[in-house]
């Protein structure tokens, strides 16, 4: 997923963007609450390997932590850590009060990611780019948009229908009608159908009607992408 | 439980009226009992084509606005059983077509009627959008030519979408194609549309197609529906389109160019 923050002006580019990414972090699995103990033995580690606590990040898992959950001291905690070389970026599993009073901390909650979590998950899972598919032809006049993902249609699209779509589009049937793809911005998007015969076709916002498609490109199976800020069309089969 | 059927096809002058009339008669003659409805508020038509326009005491927006029970309004066909004929004001407009007052008179002919035949306006406005909303069924009337097939293709969105069934999310409403108005050789020639082209364009299933004929003006100038026409292509591909809505498996005639015959042949010249 990328957002990217509108330019202001049109000259003036985007101060930031904001990606998603995955990083590897170490976790610590706290068992107590005890901070001299805690600290005792945080003191054993680091002599062992002096070069591991340097700033380095870490989550702090609370799912073994046993004992009262009342009064628990997450800013002593925190500056413990701090102390010693360790970075808290947030917290992961225990109940709501340990959860509450991490978030009075600023430390935030990251979502629990053991394997068995994992797997009771996938069963309601949310698909990463949401994409829409249509099982029916659409015909003239109706108007079908793919919101922050693709567009897949089954089925015929008629000429005087409209399937637009803030990624792909993919149209298993011949497109007659007219197919607008990436219209949020997106370079990458493409439109794929199996055979061409639309009434017009554009990628952010580059275009070509009906006239302007070669009569040897037309009723093939085709892709349409942009190169170089040009419509590219191809066949699908070589 | 009654079928409610909707004869429709979004462009003007494809044959609407004529198919209704003839498939109501030929559900009729099969010894169905029939009722077909006039939708054409303002446009009255169809009891012309039935030759019962000397008959119309009471209408369909009559029944709607409880000025008339559905009893007065029915008027009973001379010729064949079981076929009855509401027809249309043609005083008033569309607007008195409410969907309350519809259902009511769908509901009530359902009680009494095997199949319910609704005769509907062109276009995409009340008329026509009232007469599809109930349908069970839909006959897709389309000529063979571009304009009018994307109108019907229109038409099959609205049924998809707009419907009483699409609306509910019931199964939907089912598709039937009848491409009326068909001359082989024309088509042959490029100068029309083929079988073949309009059905990839449309894609659902054809259920009749209904040659060009002069029999289909002059029936309908005599108030008798083609399908009674005895000897009459039109008629019988009619008969044929009937058969095959009650699921008889038949051929599709008068498709094909005729091979002309030895003698005409010979006074043809070629």
């Amino acid at each position: 997923m990328l957002l990217r923050s509108f330019p202001l002006a049109a000259e003036e580019a985007p101060p930031f963007e904001l990606k998603g990414s995955l990083f590897t972090l170490t976790v610590l699995h706290l068992f107590q609450l005890d901070r001299a103990v805690i600290e005792r033995h945080l003191v054993e580690k680091i002599k062992q390997a002096p070069a591991f606590f340097n700033n380095t990040p870490v989550v702090i898992d609370l799912e073994g932590v046993t004992g009262p959950a009342d009064g628990v001291d997450f800013v002593g905690l925190y500056e413990l850590l701090r102390g010693h070389g360790m970075v808290p970026v947030g917290i992961r599993n225990g109940g709501p009060k340990l959860q509450a009073a991490a978030r009075l901390a600023g430390l935030p909650m990251l979502p629990e990611s053991r394997p068995v979590a994992a797997a009771r998950k996938s069963e309601a899972h949310e698909p990463i780019a949401r994409s829409r598919t249509v099982n029916h032809p659409i015909r003239s006049g109706q108007q079908v948009y793919a919101a922050e993902g693709d567009l897949i249609v089954l089925g015929a699209v008629s000429a005087g229908a409209e399937i637009i779509a803030d990624g792909n589009i993919h149209v298993y049937g011949a497109l007659r009608g007219r197919a607008l793809a990436g219209i949020k911005g997106d370079v990458e998007a493409r439109i794929f159908c199996h055979s061409l015969e639309a009434e017009l076709i554009s990628i952010v916002g580059r275009y070509r009607i009906s006239e302007q498609i070669e009569p040897a490109d037309r009723g093939k199976a085709m892709q349409i992408y942009l190169a170089e800020d040009r419509l590219v069309l191809e066949p699908l089969i070589h | 439980m009654a079928t409610v059927i909707v004869v429709t096809s979004g462009k003007g002058g494809v044959g609407k009226t004529t198919t209704s009339a003839s498939f109501a008669t030929g559900l009729a003659q099969r010894g169905f009992r029939t009722a077909v409805i006039d939708f054409d508020v303002g446009l009255r038509n169809l009891d012309l084509i039935m030759g019962c326009e000397r008959r119309v005491v009471y209408d369909f927006v009559n029944v709607i606005n409880g000025e008339a029970n559905l009893n007065q309004a029915l008027i009973r066909d001379k010729r064949v059983e079981n076929l009855y004929i509401l027809p249309a004001s043609q005083t008033r407009d569309k607007e008195a077509l409410t969907k309350e007052g519809v259902e009511k008179v769908l509901n009530e002919l359902k009680q009494s009627f095997e199949y319910v035949v609704c005769d509907s306006p062109a276009g995409i406005e009340r008329g026509a959008l009232m007469a599809l909303y109930f349908a069970d069924e839909a006959l897709v009337v389309t000529n063979p030519e571009v304009s009018s097939v994307r109108d019907s293709d229109r038409i099959l969105g609205i049924l998809a979408s707009r419907s009483r069934r699409a609306e509910q999310g019931d199964p939907p409403v089912k598709e039937h194609l009848v491409l009326s108005r068909y001359a082989p050789e024309r088509a042959d020639r490029g100068d029309m549309l083929s079988v073949e082209d309009v059905l990839e364009i449309l894609g659902i299933p054809l259920l009749g197609v209904i040659p060009e004929s002069q029999t289909v003006l002059q029936s309908s100038n005599a108030g008798v529906p083609v399908i009674m026409e005895d000897g009459s292509e039109a008629g019988a591909a009619y008969g044929d389109l009937v058969d095959r809505f009650l699921g008889k498996t038949l051929p599709h005639r008068f498709i094909t160019t005729q091979k002309k015959g030895f003698l005409k042949r010979l006074f043809s010249g070629s």
